[in-house]
């Protein structure tokens, strides 16, 4: 048994000392921010997930930490160090890029002894650890191989064990299953985090996939033009989004724009043209009567009668404009007297439950929701 | 277009026409190199004495090395030179003056040989006034100007390959705690190396054919092989050249079959691995479905 050969899995209770601390972070290109004052502390043995669309400033965020490129301002702190100048050679962290990046001209095992090398540690130690990070990927018996002579997943492994072989404190991972085909990457993302897990590596992954970062991360952090807009659990940032772009990124979402009518301590009212109708949400918020505000429902929480429902606030009559059957569930498109269409996810055993026939296109029909589901967002 | 996967007589006509275009001249070259006659241009029965005499030609075969090591000197220094101005003109961040230096750079492939060579010779000239060398004009001041010819392809050469080169490899080499010298000796030039030699053959052959370059800067005791064919064909046409010609065209032709044979066998060699590693992805994927379902069913 090799001494310590990967080491333990973290403890439950992860450290909520600040590992990796991002201080004002700036990165302008010509007079265009691609990263905006970003702050943003890790924890130790966290896999981070930063998402946004392309062009967000996701990747260049990723790159100045990998040392790639040069902040125009602010301070990255990785374990008590100052990096935030370092060059990229000598920074405690190791990257997996989205092509992978292997070096066509060398064995499996050269590309994962490759900065071990460098590195200039003795050939037994080198051996060693590049065994090690074979049986970590399962990719022993392919030792020898070149890289083209592998799958895309085997690919992605070899990858994976390369920027790992040099124990970084920190791992960034670059679109890590982007290159990979669909049905893969599904189950690549829970192999990717066993071995993450197993390792007990601190990560940072680059994603524009939502469904990724939900599965593979602890926290995700949204971005969109060079701002981080919230941080928080997959949870967190699904149930609670801040912003109106969170809500509409991550998932879907149904929004109503209005004014703030009634702000008591336990519930506020909100005049909603679209809806026709006064939104109540059963606890309060702050900010001044008639303030501008959009109210989030997610399709899920609409529900969906043939009758009216007994409340007239948080509710609508429509038109069913469209359905998208989805064996267990359908997602309905309602339109509204104003001409909004408001969606509702219908599970199929719904219509069955009530003993009615499900509604078709064309049928009147009523949307409405519980006073503590939707939320209110202020920009 | 209508194609039945035959070609109609009409094409089948114009490609041989073509082909007869290219190669009658140079088959009727080989044929006449066995002529016994000394008039080129009648048949006077079968004789390889013009290559005995050949082989007798001081003139000939001193001006054969003196061209194969005039061309693999000027080789060996256009692939260093071109390949570092390859570098830079592919990886290198716009500079001040680098669309200039771009086309400086391929600017002698486009030049007129006739005014590199002049101007070269002009500036031999002064430099010999001047600082007093190069004191007289020959293999030095050919390899100069054919190094600055052939340095251009190289360059161009090497530059496409590398922006073909995912630039990722050379980031993660960095990345892993390469040092940028580092990664240029243990990844870009693996990496390039087939550009290298084929920038380098392309030089060889530069250099050798070159007539109007050379006639500019080589001086007295220094003919290379082209000028001592070019003069020799002014003269009349004898059938000595016919033989060189013979063996050049074996020579080259047989390095050409050789090389093609090589690298068509390393594709195969390539093709199949990959076939093969494709075949294994299967498999590897129901492996990926167990671990999965272990982890799972360990959670």
């Amino acid at each position: 048994m090799m001494e310590a050969a990967v080491k333990p899995a973290p403890a439950a209770t992860t450290s909520e000392r600040p590992y990796l601390q991002i201080a004002g972070l700036v990165k302008k290109f010509g007079d265009n921010f691609a990263v905006d004052h970003v702050d943003l502390t890790i924890r130790q043995h966290e896999i981070f997930a930063l998402l946004g669309s392309s062009g967000c400033g996701k990747s260049t965020l990723l790159r100045m930490l990998a040392g790639m490129e040069r902040p125009t301002s602010g301070k990255v702190i990785l374990d008590g160090q100052d990096i935030t100048m370092l060059a990229p050679y000598d920074r405690p962290i190791n990257m997996m890029f989205q092509s992978y990046a292997l070096f066509p001209h060398m064995s499996v095992e050269e590309n994962i002894a490759f900065g071990l090398v460098e590195d200039k540690l003795p050939k037994g130690e080198i051996n060693a650890r590049v065994m090690e990070m074979l049986d970590l990927v399962q990719l022993r018996k392919y030792a020898k191989r070149k890289p083209y002579q592998l799958s895309g997943g085997q690919q992605q492994r070899v990858a994976l064990a390369r920027s790992l072989a040099k124990r970084p404190k920190l791992l960034l991972l670059d679109e890590p299953l982007g290159a990979l085909d669909k049905k893969l990457r599904q189950q690549t993302q829970l192999e990717l985090v066993n071995t993450l897990e197993k390792v007990g590596v601190t990560c940072i992954m680059v994603t524009h996939d939502q469904e990724e970062a939900m599965t593979m991360a602890t926290r995700i952090g949204i971005m969109s033009d060079g701002h981080l807009l919230q941080v928080g659990s997959p949870s967190e940032i699904y149930e609670y989004p801040n912003c109106r772009f969170t809500a509409e990124f991550i998932g879907e979402t149904n929004l109503f724009p209005g004014q703030v009518v009634v702000d008591e301590p336990d519930r506020v009212e909100i005049e909603s043209a679209q809806l026709g109708s006064r939104i109540l949400i059963d606890h309060g918020i702050t900010g001044p009567k008639g303030m501008e505000v959009w109210t989030s429902i997610r399709p899920e929480d609409v529900r969906l009668d043939r009758r009216p429902p007994a409340n007239s606030h948080n509710a609508a009559q429509g038109k069913v404009e469209d359905i998208a059957y989805l064996g267990s569930f359908s997602i309905y498109h309602i339109k509204l007297a104003s001409g909004k269409v408001v969606k509702s996810t219908v599970p199929s055993s719904r219509w069955y439950e009530a003993g009615e026939e499900p509604p078709t296109w064309g049928d009147p029909v009523f949307v409405s929701w519980r006073s503590d589901l939707p939320v209110v967002l202020t920009r | 277009m209508y194609n039945d996967g035959r070609l109609s007589w009409f094409l089948k006509g114009v490609l041989a026409l073509g082909y007869l275009f290219l190669y009658v001249p140079i088959l009727s070259l080989i044929v006449y190199s066995f002529n016994a006659s000394k008039l080129v241009t009648v048949w006077g029965g079968f004789s390889t004495r013009w290559y005995g005499s050949l082989f007798q030609n001081d003139q000939i075969i001193s001006a054969v090395l003196l061209s194969v090591k005039i061309a693999l000197a000027s080789a060996c220094a256009a692939v260093v030179l071109g390949t570092v101005a390859g570098f830079v003109l592919a990886r290198f961040k716009r500079f001040r003056g680098s669309t200039l230096f771009a086309g400086m750079m391929t600017a002698p492939m486009v030049m007129p040989e006739v005014i590199t060579g002049l101007s070269m010779l002009l500036l031999f000239i002064s430099m010999q006034q001047f600082f007093g060398a190069p004191s007289e004009r020959g293999f030095f001041t050919i390899w100069i100007g054919h190094t600055t010819l052939c340095m251009a392809y190289v360059a161009v050469v090497v530059r496409s390959r590398l922006m073909e080169i995912d630039q990722s490899l050379e980031d993660a080499a960095m990345d892993l705690g390469a040092r940028p010298v580092k990664i240029f000796f243990k990844i870009t030039l693996p990496l390039v190396s087939q550009a290298i030699a084929s920038g380098f053959l392309l030089s060889v052959t530069l250099s050798l054919d070159d007539l109007v370059t050379t006639a500019f800067l080589s001086g007295p005791g220094s003919t290379t092989l082209p000028q001592v064919i070019f003069s020799k064909v002014r003269l009349g046409l004898n059938p000595e050249i016919n033989a060189l010609a013979t063996i050049t065209v074996l020579v080259v032709g047989t390095i050409v079959i050789v090389a093609n044979y090589l690298m068509m066998n390393a594709q195969r060699k390539r093709d199949k691995a990959i076939a093969a590693a494709m075949r294994g992805d299967d498999a590897d994927q129901q492996n990926g479905v167990g671990n999965a379902k272990a982890a799972v069913s360990l959670a």
